[in-house]
């Protein structure tokens, strides 16, 4: 095995100066009922040509890969400058570990100090931390956080806009810790939470937690929204699933969120089947000691050279135990980095160019279709990248034929939300040109009939 | 003197905020009129300025290249951090994953239109269990401690549905990794601490005195954080299953038992396993990683949603019922996933248990080669690590000033203080990946600081004197926190 450098000869010097006749004597302490007596049902052992020959074949499988694609739903397909892949591949950061000595670990350190404050000022929020799985969990995460903060009360309300994957998660992590769990119930003509809905938010509220723009692509109009969730004294707490949108829409911090969460896995990482991608996680200065996750934060070292390290570790669980914020320790950190590469590639231009070719797709999309197609747009709003049809037919029959077509149309609403039967999530980026959204109209228009 | 040493180029970097001037531009976008796009928003859910850098493409390229020279990796040298399990990541693994047919499958394709990656999800769970001695696995959880969350969920879930809300603490012994009583504890869990004996490990009359009908479970690291095996674990786990409890393990060590015993064969019933230590895939400077778990028969119900099964020759994604709902979003990290696959692959059957054996021996030659140097509080045999401390040390030599001495020697330091029922814990973990040379410069390096704390103390304590920054000072950076760079 080419991973095993140790020969015979020098295996017989080792065991000698351990003072034992084989390297079974070493696993004595193990019971010998417990030893493996025959082969693990496994395949059997691959050279690097062969295993190169079946990831390719596999891969071929996978044809989904070169469809022309309009899914969403929280992974989204971006242009990726070349040079980030090319940066993360320097096996000085990918293969190293959590930067626990930071005389030799500056590289992750200063890179994800710089990760954080990209995140802060992209969200306009005071502090981020280093990372989260994605998110889902941040969401989750964000929950809990405002349960520790908010003591005295026992109502958590999340707006059924949400990502039902992100609403699922956050049900397992905080059902048997807060009390209630309401939702917020969306008004079906805006696709946003009803405005009859927010009477909800009381004095009991810990937090209010809404996808921003909201799994349908809706933009829910947050500024109402966070003056009576602070009237009431809760938190608000905004998630950016789709994080290229803060090139352009309003932020989290503009609108007084108290968390504000994500997932940055559009921030130039691919889509990889969904993961790894990078969750986000910011916060208001007043709460960042009760805040999950690893922190960088700068100092200086003995003869007063600027340096960075992990710090405020007093909320971790390596010193806290149970006592913890989380028991989350480092996550996504290359994945991090390659966001933070991606932002700093794009930077201030760029990423506001991104958000507004993604814009004007959707919108040229969104008209095209109204107009030119038997489908109807669900709800009346605003959208960034992302938004929703009503197929004349059933949601997964068109999917179904568009599918043959060669084109991933978008997803079918009825999975989470069985009354919307005839709906499609659709999702465009700066990767189509507008002759494939002109395609998708075009396919849309055999299958569903023109307008009438 | 044999070992590496430091010797190195290294160009001070500003941050990337710092190097941005006005107008700089490093991207390139296809040419379109955006002017009045952004009215397509109304004024007040639009945003107002961006802060982000404006540097060019070789701005980019020379600060991240720069940044990347201050860190030691594991392809630089030896990295024998003790409990991470810092083996050689293959390259041919990254080379393929990185096959846009991976890359750019979306997470909501159609079944049938993802059926190699479905495929593999599918291979993966079923080796796993069978690697670890399981019924059924899990991918969803994305890193070690996840997949604890996930295990310990499982365990709650269990008791959930067998109506037996009486249970809810969790045995843990005091060598645990911190992330084990900080899992139960986001399950809801109390945590009863179990003192290790003076051997270090599980004493069978403690463990006994604490199994009440109030117990859920134990959580175990086996062999544990001393490298220690529990050499009474058919004992362990019966006692606990008698008592109607369920048995966690922390696979953080499956490297030590890896093609050579199965802890599902022990009577564990839950284990998370970390690609990112036993199978592999990278570290990447703190993550990503990914957590499987995989649970004995009875528990298969409660693993988390979804998971992928095959019928008829097609892969596609389940739910069940009484899982303990969703972990995380989508499946896992499956570009995480897919490495370990082709790792597994490569050994195969035949070779698999080779890695624990090499581990288990060169850790030991490090334990034979240093112990009449460095103080084992322990005396018990020892797999595939070896924890020495600072208890011997003369001039006032701590734990920490080896840990910077032999950075200046060329070598990542081991885990530091840890576990905590030793104080000033060395704690030692080559892996299987080093070759007998490594091993023997590593140990001349280690007795020589031995040495020099006799003889030449400041060397020690002055240590790093090759790194590019010396020790920084962390009280400062807790007590007025600056987590982001603003300018001035």
């Amino acid at each position: 095995m080419r991973y095993l450098p140790i020969t015979d000869s020098e295996r017989k010097e080792m065991l000698e100066k351990i003072g034992v006749n084989s390297v079974e004597d070493l696993f004595s302490p193990l019971p010998k009922s417990v030893l493996l007596k025959k082969e693990l049902n496994i395949p059997s052992s691959m050279s690097e040509p062969e295993l190169e020959k079946m990831m390719d074949k596999l891969g071929k499988e996978n044809c989904g890969a070169e469809m022309l694609s309009f899914l969403g739903g929280g992974c989204y397909r971006h242009f990726c400058p070349a040079l980030v892949d090319q940066m993360i591949s320097r096996s000085e950061f990918y293969t190293s570990y959590t930067p626990y000595q930071p005389e030799v670990s500056q590289g992750t350190l200063q890179a994800i100090f710089e990760f954080q404050t990209m995140i802060a000022n992209l969200f306009q929020m005071d502090v981020a931390n280093a990372s989260m799985y994605d998110g889902a969990t941040a969401s989750a995460e964000a929950v809990l956080m405002a349960h520790k903060i908010q003591t005295k009360r026992h109502k958590v309300l999340i707006a059924s806009t949400v990502n039902p994957q992100y609403l699922e998660t956050i049900r397992t992590y905080t059902s048997f810790v807060v009390d209630k769990i309401e939702l917020l119930e969306m008004d079906p003509a805006t696709g946003c939470v009803a405005e009859s809905e927010l009477a909800k938010i009381d004095s009991d509220t810990i937090c209010v937690l809404f996808q921003y723009p909201n799994y349908f692509g809706m933009i829910e109009n947050l500024k109402k929204i966070s003056a009576l969730t602070h009237e009431a004294g809760a938190l608000l707490i905004p998630v950016v699933t789709e994080a290229t949108a803060l090139g352009v829409i309003a932020t989290p911090g503009s609108i007084d969120a108290d968390i504000a969460v994500g997932d940055g896995q559009a921030l130039g990482i691919p889509m990889n089947f969904g993961g790894p991608g990078v969750g986000l996680f910011t916060c208001k200065e007043k709460h960042m000691r009760k805040m999950p996750g690893r922190l960088i934060g700068e100092t200086v070292d003995k003869n007063g050279n600027r340096c960075f390290v992990l710090t405020l570790s007093a909320r971790e669980q390596h010193i806290k135990r149970e006592k913890a914020t989380s028991n989350i320790c480092s996550n996504q950190g290359l994945m991090a980095t390659a966001a933070s590469i991606y932002l700093a590639t794009m930077g201030k231009q760029g990423l506001r160019d991104v958000a507004l070719m993604n814009l004007k797709r959707a919108d040229y999309l969104k008209k095209k279709i109204a107009a030119e197609t038997a489908c109807k747009i669900a709800f009346n709003g605003c959208n960034y990248n992302e938004f929703t049809i009503l197929a004349p037919t059933d949601a997964c029959e068109l999917l179904k034929a568009l599918g043959e077509k060669g084109i991933l149309g978008g997803i079918a609403a009825k999975k989470y939300f069985p009354e919307l039967d005839n709906a499609v999530i659709v999702n465009t980026t700066e990767v189509h040109t507008y002759e494939e959204l002109d395609r998708f109209v075009d396919a849309l228009k055999e299958i569903a009939g023109g307008a009438k | 003197m044999s070992y590496p040493g430091m010797r190195d180029l290294k160009l001070r970097e500003a941050l990337i905020f710092e190097r941005s001037r006005e107008g700089r531009r490093g991207y390139s976008l296809p040419a379109e009129d955006l002017s009045g796009a952004e009215s397509i928003l109304p004024a007040e859910l639009r945003r107002d300025e961006l802060d982000l850098p404006e540097v060019s493409e070789v701005d980019v390229v020379r600060h991240y290249t720069r940044l990347s020279t201050y860190n030691f990796s594991l392809d630089l040298g030896f990295y024998p951090l003790g409990s991470c399990t810092m083996k050689y990541n293959p390259k041919v693994n990254e080379k393929l994953v990185r096959n846009p047919y991976f890359t750019e499958l979306h997470p909501e394709t159609p079944a049938k239109f993802a059926q190699g990656t479905l495929k593999i999800m599918y291979e993966m769970q079923r080796m796993l269990a069978e690697i670890g001695g399981f019924a059924a696995c899990t991918l969803n959880p994305s890193a070690g401690a996840h997949g604890e969350y996930t295990g310990i969920g499982i365990i709650r879930s269990y008791f959930a549905k067998m109506g037996d809300t009486k249970r809810k603490k969790i045995i843990i012994p005091d060598s645990a990794h911190g992330t084990n009583p900080a899992s139960c504890a986001l399950n809801g869990f109390e945590v009863v601490v179990l003192e290790s004996d003076e051997h270090g490990k599980v004493d069978l009359a403690t463990l006994k005195s604490l199994l009440t009908d109030e117990v859920a479970g134990i959580m175990l690291t086996n062999p544990n954080t001393l490298g220690v095996f529990e050499s009474d674990i058919l004992e362990i786990t019966k006692m606990v299953h008698e008592a109607g409890g369920l048995v966690y393990g922390d696979g953080a060590n499956m490297n030590a038992l890896l093609g050579v015993a199965r802890p599902g064969d022990m009577g564990i019933d839950v284990l998370h396993y970390n690609l990112h230590k036993t199978f592999s895939t990278p570290h990447g400077g703190g993550g990503p990683g990914a957590g499987p778990v995989g649970v004995c028969q009875k528990l298969v119900e409660f693993l988390p949603n979804p998971f992928v099964v095959c019928e008829n020759g097609v892969y596609s994604f389940k739910n069940s019922g009484n899982a303990m709902g969703r972990v995380r979003s989508f499946y896992g990290n499956m570009g995480v996933t897919l490495k370990a696959f082709i790792y597994i692959l490569e050994y195969g059957r035949e070779h698999l248990g080779e890695t624990a054996k090499n581990a288990v021996l060169n850790a030991n030659y490090i334990k034979a080669c240093l112990k009449s140097y460095y103080h084992l509080k322990y005396k018990s045999d020892t797999l595939h690590e070896v924890v020495f401390d600072d208890s011997e040390m003369p001039n006032h030599v701590t734990t920490m000033d080896i840990a910077k001495a032999l950075i200046d020697r060329g070598y990542h330091p081991p885990t530091v203080y840890f576990p905590l029922i030793v104080h000033g814990a060395l704690m030692i973990e080559p892996t299987e990946s080093e070759s007998k040379e490594t091993l023997d410069e590593f140990i001349e390096a280690m007795i020589d600081i031995a040495e020099k704390a006799k003889s030449d103390p400041e060397n020690i304590l002055n240590a790093p004197l090759s790194t590019a920054i010396s020790r920084p000072d962390e009280t400062l950076a807790a007590r007025k926190p600056v987590l982001k760079w603003v300018k001035k």
